[in-house]
């Protein structure tokens, strides 16, 4: 199928507009909160959050006997809240440490939930079957109205960020002076914790349990590498997230036997990994490219401030010299001498070099600036 | 200096796992003071004004700040947390970290606007730190970083000043450059409480000084109580300063 023909079926195909648009807008919404997760150092909350969530499907569907997926995403709030809360009193009642909290109640949350799934496994109910699927999450079950209930969740979502912008922004920053300030800090804390639940709430059902912190993180620490303001961060990571749910539906779409979940996780992890290389100021090959720019000047200016050294002796600083005296007192290579030239900062002539005015020049400010870094 | 009290603590107590960090502390601070508080580390300095300030939850005991309830007075109080305590690799600017100075007085949900950023500007320049103001947070210096903070306090226009360790980290430049900052709030009639490390300067830079080592120790003008006395009694190793006067 090629790419002209998915996009027709993208407007057309009911079922594929469906999961593409639920996606783009679990991603957008993941992404976004998930900046602040990210800047607030609470990556793993995202994963202990998803994974007290299970049990809460498994008894919502045990009282309810239903499968509807607005049930069990409620169940799923609640125990979501219930761990992160649990996560808040653990680190602030006893001295344990944050990631000891997070882990204890991931693992007995996720526990308990495998315990209630192979339980209800056990029944004799045909419905019981397909619970399983908030495991890894399953696209291809999303239906118009879970769209709805994204699109709700993300526009208050949105409306929630506009208007306490400040006040997230000053809490993640530095919340004891947002303490001074006057600010109820344990209500904006709440307020964004609990758009956190909700959100990966709303992506148990497509990405799934297991899955759900990549679409939280992965946004966010991409959107971090290329630029150095919150609002253009928030922003990118929302894009990132969109891009990841459009792109990995299309790809699960289009061939055969790939789960969706999987697929958008993988592609936000492109995401992650191509800015982690390419980011102009913060990327590995920008860095890499002036750390060897920076050893060949180093080279360079070396080479020219011993030349300094020996042309200042001499009246006319275009004295000319052996090139033989470099490779005896400097040692040099010919690549760096040819650069030199290039630059006209040194003339050559036979086995001889000499420096000109503009090296002469440029060699006296390297030599000062030298002298007064060292003082 | 006049005669009113700008920070009173009664009784105050705080304890962390058991055991008190504070123990039952009086303390009067007169209005007009610069004021250090030195002690030991462990001594509960920190804790102390992060007490005062509502950050902390004290077991038993109180505050007034000029006679009524921190509560009431908040907005009469900046704090200069310690510089370690944020991530600086914040996405944000020199300027906007300023800003937040202004959030207090705009309340909720409203945002800072050109009067704000004006007075943001106005601080930066005062700390010498307007060249750098669209500088992301991350590529200033200890020193810088510590300016910026000084000057997000500023910004509030307050009449009491808490101060971490304002000088912690900082080269000789920045630190007369704060503390001329501090003397010239002084001036103004502001109060400035600074948690101090460098004894050796104490005379030098503050008229008024607390010894603090869980219990207080001594409050007063320095150069009453600033001696060896004092200062074994709050090392608790005997203690010579040579201060040349």
């Amino acid at each position: 199928m090629d790419i002209a023909e998915y996009i027709r079926l993208v407007f057309s195909d009911y079922t594929l507009r469906t999961i593409t648009l639920g996606t783009a807008i679990l991603g957008a919404v993941t992404g976004m909160l998930g900046s602040f997760a990210v800047l607030r150092k609470q990556s793993l909350l995202g994963d202990a959050i998803s994974h007290a969530a299970l049990p809460g499907i498994a008894i919502a569907f045990l009282i309810t006997g239903a499968k509807d997926s607005n049930i069990l995403l409620l169940g799923a709030l609640v125990s979501g809240l219930i761990g992160t809360f649990w996560i808040r009193g653990i680190i602030s009642k006893t001295h344990l440490k944050s990631d000891t909290a997070l882990g204890l109640i991931l693992s007995l949350f996720f526990g308990f939930g495998m315990l209630l799934l192979t339980f209800i496994q056990k029944q004799p109910n045909a419905n019981q079957a397909g619970l399983d699927k908030y495991l890894f999450g399953q696209a291809a079950t999303l239906v118009e109205s879970d769209v709805w209930m994204m699109t709700i969740v993300t526009g208050a979502c949105l409306l929630v960020l506009l208007l306490f912008w400040k006040e997230f922004k000053i809490l993640l920053f530095d919340a004891d002076y947002t303490k001074t300030l006057g600010f109820n800090t344990k209500f904006i804390d709440i307020l964004i914790t609990t758009f956190i639940v909700l959100a990966i709430v709303l992506g148990l059902q497509t990405v799934g349990v297991v899955l759900m912190s990549a679409m939280l993180l992965a946004p966010a620490a991409a959107a971090r590498q290329w630029t150095n303001s919150l609002g253009m961060m928030v922003f990118l990571a929302a894009i990132f997230g969109a891009l990841s749910g459009v792109f990995g539906t299309a790809i699960s779409a289009t061939q055969n036997n790939l789960s969706t979940g999987p697929v958008i996780v993988i592609i936000a992890g492109i995401f992650v990994l191509f800015s982690f290389i390419f980011s102009p100021s913060r990327g590995l090959l920008f860095k890499q490219i002036r750390f060897i720019k920076n050893r060949r000047d180093l080279q360079l200016h070396k080479t020219l401030a011993f030349m300094f050294r020996i042309a200042e002796t001499h009246e006319n600083i275009s004295h000319p010299h052996a090139i033989i005296i470099l490779n005896n007192f400097q040692g040099f290579t010919k690549g760096t001498l040819q650069q030199l030239v290039r630059k006209n900062y040194v003339k050559l002539d036979g086995n001889m070099w000499s420096l000109t005015e503009e090296g002469f020049k440029t060699a006296t400010n390297l030599y000062n600036q030298q002298n007064s870094n060292d003082e | 200096m006049s005669n009113n009290i700008a920070v009173k603590v009664d009784d105050l107590t705080v304890a962390y796992n058991y055991k008190p960090v504070l123990w039952d502390i009086d303390l009067e601070i007169p209005e007009g003071v610069l004021m250090a508080i030195v002690g030991p580390n462990g001594a509960g300095k920190s804790t102390l004004i992060k007490s005062i300030l509502g950050i902390l939850k004290p077991i038993a005991g109180s505050v007034e700040i000029f006679g009524m309830s921190y509560a009431k007075q908040r907005h009469l109080v900046a704090y200069v947390p310690q510089k370690g305590s944020v991530d600086w690799d914040f996405p944000t600017t020199a300027l906007d970290v300023v800003m937040m100075g202004t959030y207090g007085s705009l309340g909720w949900i409203k945002r800072p606007g050109q009067k704000e950023k004006k007075e943001a500007l106005e601080a930066l320049e005062k700390v010498g730190m307007l060249a750098f103001k669209n500088r992301q947070i991350s590529q200033l210096s200890g020193g810088q970083q510590q300016r910026i903070f000084l000057a997000r306090a500023l910004v509030q226009n307050a009449s009491i000043y808490f101060m971490d360790e304002p000088f912690q980290g900082v080269d000789a430049t920045t630190e007369i450059a704060i503390i001329n900052i501090l003397k010239e709030l002084r001036k103004a009639g502001k109060t400035v409480i600074v948690v101090h490390h460098d004894l050796q300067t104490v005379p030098e830079y503050f008229d008024w000084v607390t010894f603090l080592n869980v219990k207080k120790i001594a409050t007063g003008p320095v150069k009453d109580i600033f001696n060896d006395d004092n200062l074994t009694k709050t090392y608790g190793i005997n203690y010579k300063v040579s201060i040349q006067e």
